[in-house]
């Protein structure tokens, strides 16, 4: 149209109109720790695979976490969830309304002014970790938590478990490298090494004293909560690679099967299997056994004579199992003897809340004095001050047929006599952060090396291990590992995540867990596992929601596509900072222009 | 299983507007219906979301969006009414399949969108005088029913002045004839292009420069406004309906819900202004977003003059989480706590939530209390 | 062919032949009969593709005609006086959007005191608005006026305001000649809109415009009148063609070659004046008559050219601007600015006060001997003004002027009541 001067113009003109000279902070788009990977220790990438599993990207999902963890279905079961805890989405937030902070308190959080009130700011707390032109939040919040953490434990189940029955395979590693690694012992921290060593593409053995693979996994943790054929699978997935395992192989002079094999490195991984025993008095009669034993007795499917009343000595989740499994065996009664509270207990919550489901008796503040016949007499504790128990001289009696005694494991470091340059501290092999001991070629890893003793950690160490054993077989030095800031949840604009609580997992009715071994946990089906996998906030990182770019009023973002996310159009950008304010996962950081 | 055989993801482009019409059209899910396999992350509070199905989008998530208010305009960063504009007029563009003409009063969105030799606007536009806006979209409408041109259709939009006081003549007469016309009010509780003075829509006890914050009743007086929605819908006009910047969703639902009605709609939207509310340009949503969940803005939609549908509160709030993060209010904190003004805040507010039913689960305002509330209200005001 | 027809129903009539597509209004005497007359039309169908709004205001009426046009639609609309003021702010933006439309202003004064009554009070509040004004001296000149009036505005892209006298050419009933729709259809080319609101190719209109353009965008809006000046005498040329009738054009001559005194006016007084003319001449007095019929833009050539070389000039103007004199003799003396004419002024006509032949003879007599007083009020009674101005002196509490004099005077208006 030929257009009147001035006074009509052309659409769309103002592009010419480079607003982005008005910005003194600019946008930019981060990729943050999510706490869950952060508290993961075996360090998978938790929401990277929950990415794939929102759409419904299964297999890719599986995939994504098989780079760092070679046994999903057993992790669904076994692992005690770090991530869970550290999951933003469980965080109990107590808001503290604005108003509060002219009140007396004067609390302050952060140094924002709102409302032109000096020293005044919401509720934020100052950032750390984030980088540094991170905007201070004051995020509104419903009732000031959201629900519950995300059952990230429970879609790894349900990938684990899919993955077996659909028989997805592990595709080829790297090429081989020609170096030759023994694997000592084939519990989680051994085939977790084996696993990631041959994909980077190494010949690699392992040495197993038993008869078979899984240490204690195998021989510690009962049938009802990892079902044996998840174990054979999972296990079987890996061995079908072509590692090279030879079983019923107890290693006792590591330097000499070092040189024997040829061997260019060592892996150390044989657990901590001998129980602690504690002195107590008790006549002939008495009937007294380690956890480790009941629990072995019961895989081999033995029947150990236990008597109607069984009294479990310990705290640990070992006490728990050896409780839960001596009610299976047949005890009418399981009691848990153990000196300090329910909270000082170092079982995990869940594991003493199933005991307590399942009928398990609990006597806290109380000591196992001496074995009298068929009584016991216990000593009745207090806390003191700084929470350790003392004996208060006041006496009990308790009635017990037997008394399995689960008051902790220790590592057999007797092969490693011959070598004096390894340093053992409190009974833990030490090695330094590339999870070498101080003899040069020989890591370690798992419960020998460590004072966290859980599968996961054992697998995290195997894979650590790998990757730098791998690294000093090829003469080059690890990688300083970048951490990324953690996507803390102040950061989070919660307003945009939907109520959802979490999707309970099934148990198995009472009467029939206190029976049988049969699994007690049941797992999702798939929309369960959908619906957990989407209660995922993304912490930290951009999941596509298109907030951004939606509520930009300066039409500055510029949407990229399906996964290949946004880029900011600098340009005409102002900086205000809503985008950055609105992303609901606090992916965009403000950082002052120069 | 592969994407297309999924369980639907969530849909929930209306999850907390249940309108009393829809919820007779299509009876609520049984509650055997899992109703996990309808969740996603965010629902209907995001923009967009790579797992919603195409209809589930807004309009603004998509990646072809028609940008009816383009790069390079001059509004104040974080501007609340460019970004209502936007949002507004592209869901109308989507609703009409890009047929719309557009009236706009003097004002910012006037001012910031076409100063010579640039115009942010892609579509048809014309910029008359302050207060004609609604009688110059009549003409238009006019014109094209003259020539039989039922498929473009005409916006015609204002800001608060332009609507509630110098405009509200035409305004008025475009209603009452029910002209083919929506009207668009992009609220911003004063008049901003001027330097941000005192209009019938800016709430008791804010700072504008001719309701300064002195005196022994600083700020607006307390009595006096207009609530235009209920003006409108007291002309019994096809659709009513009030939007906050905050949901996009819900926002965009009205404006398509309007132009599937022939004849006089109206659209109040709530849009936050940085400079003249002195907020932070980030916080535009955020404080739109409190308006609503405090209950001093009720997000409602009505047809010939009839509620048929409230946007619940998610979350009550105190209203002092609003007013703090605006400096407009920072007397009633500052040098002390003017405890009793902001409790007759938070009265106001409350009374909303009990006139218009904003909390609660059901979707539908219990006739007679809005009926009570909002005839007192016209009696005291209007009537 | 020649019907009995009031002024407004001719208007009306010739207005529908021109085939608008909106039309809006609001009512205000003395314009009522003109609108009514269209709404009518639209209703019964006579007029088609028409759309008729009843709106709020005139200020509503303008806006909607703004927006109507701006949408590609020819459209019309009428008001008065007060209407006029009402609907000012878009008067201007209409102008200065260059959005071409045709409004009737039946002229009337402006209050207070409130007066229904016809002169140029009204037009001459908007006469810098940038519409074109054009004049019909009567009836028939009107129905005329109107067909070249949307001719004219489509042409150039303007806004065009023909006014007629309030009362004296609206509610008169004469014999007129309206064109028949096949006259008016060949005359008049179908509207095509310089800027068009269309979503087949957006533009903005009415952007703000600061000083770096503004200068401009008026120069160019002058020029459009300028160009007016050419286009109005061969729009006037092709309507005498096809019509047989002369009308329109910027100025009209009448006896006036020559002649020593040429008497200038505007609109309905023209008759008179030229009725005083053909008197004068008869009794050997050397005068003219030059009606002008286009106000704005103001025709200064035409205007010097026609007026000639004569001792005097008087203008006999209803637009009065107070402390000012007549509105149109500032323009004339602009026109005649190098010529050595002696300058009268008659201030005749305001608020509805009739200019008898007598009254006009008398004065004009005065003129030719040059006895006339550079600015004279037609017809004022001297008396009534010099005793309120004493009670003023007198008293500061005076009370309101206009009541005092209808006391003084004796007289009420009984025939204003309810027409207002
Ligand atoms: C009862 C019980 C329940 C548990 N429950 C859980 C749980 O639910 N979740 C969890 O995360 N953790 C649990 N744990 C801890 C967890 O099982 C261990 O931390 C983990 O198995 C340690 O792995 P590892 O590979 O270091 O050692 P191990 O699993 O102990 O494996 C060591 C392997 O080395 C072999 N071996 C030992 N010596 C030699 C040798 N000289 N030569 C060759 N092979 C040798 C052993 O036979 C064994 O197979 C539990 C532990 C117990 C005892
Ligand atoms: C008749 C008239 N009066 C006053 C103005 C001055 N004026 C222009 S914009 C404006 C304020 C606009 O306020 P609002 O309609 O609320 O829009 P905002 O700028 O706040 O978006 C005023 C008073 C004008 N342009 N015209
Ligand atoms: S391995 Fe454990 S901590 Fe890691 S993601 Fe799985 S459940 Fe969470
Ligand atoms: S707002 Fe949404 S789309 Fe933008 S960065 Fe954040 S998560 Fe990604
Ligand atoms: S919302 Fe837009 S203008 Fe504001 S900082 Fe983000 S990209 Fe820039
Ligand atoms: S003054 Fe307010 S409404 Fe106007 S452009 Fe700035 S932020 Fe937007
Ligand atoms: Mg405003």
């Amino acid at each position: 149209m030929d257009r009147p001067f001035a006074i009509t113009l052309q659409p769309g003109s103002s592009r010419a109109n480079k607003t982005g000279s008005w910005r003194t902070e600019r946008p930019v788009y981060v990729d943050l720790l999510p706490p869950c990977n952060d508290a993961c220790p075996a360090g998978e990438n938790i929401q990277g695979w929950l990415y794939h599993a929102e759409e419904m990207g299964y297999e890719e999902a599986w995939r994504t976490i098989m780079l760092d963890n070679p046994f999903p279905a057993i992790m669904g079961r076994v692992c005690y969830h770090n991530c869970e805890t550290a999951c933003n989405r469980g965080k109990v937030y107590r808001p503290v309304s604005n108003a509060m902070l002219f009140g007396e308190s004067g609390a302050s959080f952060g140094k924002a002014e709102y409302a032109g009130v000096p020293g005044s700011t919401l509720r934020t707390t100052t950032q750390q970790g984030a980088s540094s032109g991170q905007r201070e939040r004051a995020d509104y919040l419903r009732d000031g938590t959201l629900d519950e953490a995300v059952g990230i434990n429970a879609v790894e189940r349900f990938l684990g478990d899919i993955a077996l029955k659909s028989d997805w395979q592990i595709p080829a590693g790297k090429p081989a490298t020609g170096k030759r690694v023994l694997v000592v012992g084939g519990g989680p921290a051994g085939l977790s090494t084996a696993y990631h060593l041959w994909l980077l593409g190494n010949d690699v053995s392992v040495y197993e004293a038993s008869a078979q693979l899984g240490g204690m996994m195998r021989f510690g943790i009962p049938a009802y909560r990892l079902p044996r054929d998840v174990l054979d699978k999972e296990i079987d997935r890996i061995i079908g690679l072509g590692i090279n395992i030879e079983l019923n192989h107890k290693v006792t002079d590591l330097l000499a099967e070092m040189e024997e094999g040829n061997y260019d490195a060592i892996f150390l991984a044989t657990g901590a299997e001998i129980a602690r025993n504690a002195y107590i008095p008790a006549g002939d009669s008495s009937h007294i056994i380690d956890a480790l034993s009941l629990l072995r007795s019961a895989q081999d499917m033995e029947r150990p004579q236990l008597g109607r009343t069984v009294v479990v000595y310990g705290g640990g989740n070992t006490a728990m199992d050896a409780a839960r499994t001596a009610k299976r065996l047949g005890a009418s009664e399981a009691i848990v003897v153990y000196r300090r509270t329910r909270d000082k207990m170092p079982a995990h919550d869940l594991e003493v809340e199933e005991a307590i489901e399942e009928g398990v008796k609990m006597r806290w503040l109380s000591t196992i004095n001496r074995v009298a016949g068929e009584k016991l007499l216990l000593e009745k504790m207090e806390l003191d001050n700084t929470g350790f128990p003392q004996p208060t001289g006041e006496y009990d009696e308790l009635a017990a047929d037997s008394v399995v005694l689960a008051l902790g494991e220790e590592a057999d470091l007797s092969l490693l006599g011959h070598i004096p340059d390894i340093v053992i501290e409190n009974g833990i092999v030490q090695v330094d952060s590339t999870m070498m001991t101080s003899h040069p070629g020989i890591f370690a890893g798992g419960d020998i090396a460590q004072k966290d003793r859980t599968v996961t950690d054992a697998i995290g160490n195997g894979k650590k291990a790998a990757r730098n054993i791998d690294n000093w077989l090829r003469g080059i030095a690890s990688p300083d590992s970048v951490r990324h800031p953690l996507a803390e949840w102040s950061r989070l604009n919660t307003w945009y995540y939907s109520d959802a609580p979490a999707t309970m997992r099934p148990k198995l009715d009472a009467v029939r867990r206190q029976s049988t071994f049969d699994e007690v946990v049941i797992g999702l089906d798939e929309s369960e596992a959908l619906f957990e996998a989407r209660r995922c906030m993304s912490c930290g990182n951009c999941f596509e929601c298109d907030n951004c770019y939606g509520v930009c009023p300066d039409n500055s973002v510029i949407k990229l596509g399906t996964g290949m996310r946004y880029e900011f159009d600098y340009d005409y950008c102002k900086g205000c900072g809503i985008c950055a304010t609105e992303c609901p996962c606090g992916a965009i950081d403000m950082v002052p222009e120069d | 299983m592969t994407k297309g055989q999924a369980p639907t993801p969530y849909s929930g482009s209306r999850e907390d507007i249940v309108t009393g019409q829809e919820s007779k059209q299509e009876p609520q899910q049984t509650p055997s219906t899992p109703r996990q396999v309808k969740f996603y992350q965010t629902g209907s509070f995001a923009v967009g979301g790579r797992l919603l199905d195409a209809p589930e989008r807004t309009v603004q998530s998509g990646i072809k969006r028609t940008n009816s208010l383009t790069l390079g305009h001059r509004a104040c960063q974080g501007c609340g009414e460019a970004l209502g504009a936007r949002y507004a007029l592209d869901a109308a563009m989507r609703a009409t399949e890009n047929k719309i003409v557009a009236a706009n009063a003097t004002g910012c969105l006037e001012v910031f969108t076409t100063p010579y030799p640039e115009t942010s606007w892609q579509i048809p536009w014309i910029h008359s005088v302050f207060g004609n806006a609604a009688a110059v979209g009549s003409g238009i409408a006019a014109a094209l029913r003259a020539k039989g041109r039922d498929d473009i259709r005409v916006v015609a939009q204002a800001g608060d002045g332009g609507t509630v006081d110098i405009g509200i003549g035409c305004l008025s007469g475009m209603f009452e004839r029910n002209d083919d016309v929506l009207f668009i009010c992009y609220d911003n509780e004063a008049y901003m292009n001027t330097g941000v003075q005192r209009s019938g829509s800016t709430p008791p006890a804010a700072r504008t420069a001719t309701t300064e914050a002195i005196g022994r009743q600083p700020g607006n007086q307390w009595g006096q406004g207009k609530k235009m929605p209920l003006i409108a819908m007291a002309h019994e006009i096809p659709y009513v309906a009030t939007a906050t910047v905050a949901e996009l969703h819900d926002l965009e639902y009205k404006i398509e819900k309007a132009m599937s009605f022939r004849g006089a709609r109206y659209v109040h939207i709530l849009v936050p202004c940085p400079l003249g509310w002195g907020s932070e340009p980030a916080n535009t949503i955020k404080i739109a977003r409190l308006a609503k969940e405090t209950g001093i803005f009720p997000v409602f939609e009505a047809e010939y003059g009839e509620v048929t549908g409230v946007s619940k509160i998610r979350s009550k709030v105190p209203v002092e989480e609003y007013l703090l993060l605006q400096k407009r209010y920072a007397h009633l904190f500052r040098p002390s706590r003017q405890d009793e003004v902001i409790n007759k805040i938070q009265e106001e507010a409350d009374r909303n939530v009990r006139r218009f039913g904003l909390l609660g689960e059901d979707g539908m305002v219990q006739p007679s209390d809005t009926d009570k509330g909002i005839s007192a209200h016209l009696g005291g005001k209007v009537g | 062919m020649l019907e009995q027809l009031e002024g407004s129903k001719a208007v009306a009539r010739a207005v529908a032949m021109c085939r608008p597509e909106v039309i809006c209004a609001y009512p205000i005497s003395p314009q009522t009969h003109i609108v009514e007359a269209l709404g009518a039309m639209v209703k019964d169908t006579t007029l088609e593709h028409c759309e008729f709004i009843n709106v709020e205001s005139e200020f509503g009426a303008m806006s909607v005609l703004i927006g109507a046009s701006a949408t590609g639609a020819r459209s019309y609309t009428a008001t008065s006086s007060q209407g006029l003021l009402f609907m000012t702010e878009a008067v201007y933006n209409a102008a200065g959007l260059g959005l071409p439309m045709v409004m009737t202003l039946a002229n009337r004064a402006i209050g207070a005191p409130i007066n229904i009554w016809n002169d140029y009070s009204d037009a001459m509040a908007v006469r810098d608005s940038g519409w074109i004004q054009l004049f019909a001296e009567s009836n028939q000149a009107a129905v005329d006026l109107h067909i070249q009036a949307f001719h004219l505005s489509e042409e150039i892209s303007l806004p065009v305001m023909v006014c007629m006298d309030g009362y004296v050419l609206t509610h008169a009933i004469e014999p007129l000649d309206v064109p028949d729709q096949e006259l008016v259809d060949k005359y008049l080319p179908p509207f095509i809109p310089r800027q068009l609101l269309d979503p087949e190719d957006p533009v903005s209109i009415g952007a703000m415009v600061g000083p770096d353009a503004f200068t401009e965008v008026r120069y160019l809006a002058h020029a459009k009148q300028l160009k007016a000046l050419q286009k109005i005498p061969e729009i006037s040329t092709e309507f005498e063609r096809l019509s047989g009738r002369k009308s329109g054009g910027l100025v009209r001559t009448y006896r006036a070659e020559e002649a020593d005194t040429i008497v200038i006016g505007m609109g309905s007084v023209v008759g008179a004046i030229e009725d005083a003319v053909d008197d004068l001449r008869d009794s050997g007095i050397s005068i003219g008559a030059i009606s002008i019929t286009t106000f704005r833009p103001f025709p200064l050539d035409a205007l010097r050219e026609a007026v000639g070389n004569p001792k005097r000039v008087v203008i006999v103007d209803r637009a009065f601007s107070v402390g000012m004199g007549s509105i149109l003799a500032t323009d004339v003396a602009l026109a005649l600015a190098h010529n050595d004419i002696r300058l009268y002024t008659v201030v005749a006509g305001l608020g509805g006060r009739a200019v008898t032949g007598i009254s006009l003879k008398q004065c004009l007599s005065k003129a030719v001997k040059d006895d006339l007083e550079k600015l004279t009020f037609l017809d004022l009674d001297v008396d009534v003004v010099e005793r309120e101005l004493t009670r003023m002196e007198q008293s500061k509490r005076s009370g309101p002027s206009a009541e005092n004099i209808l006391r003084d005077l004796g007289t009420t208006t009984p025939e204003t009541e309810g027409q207002l």
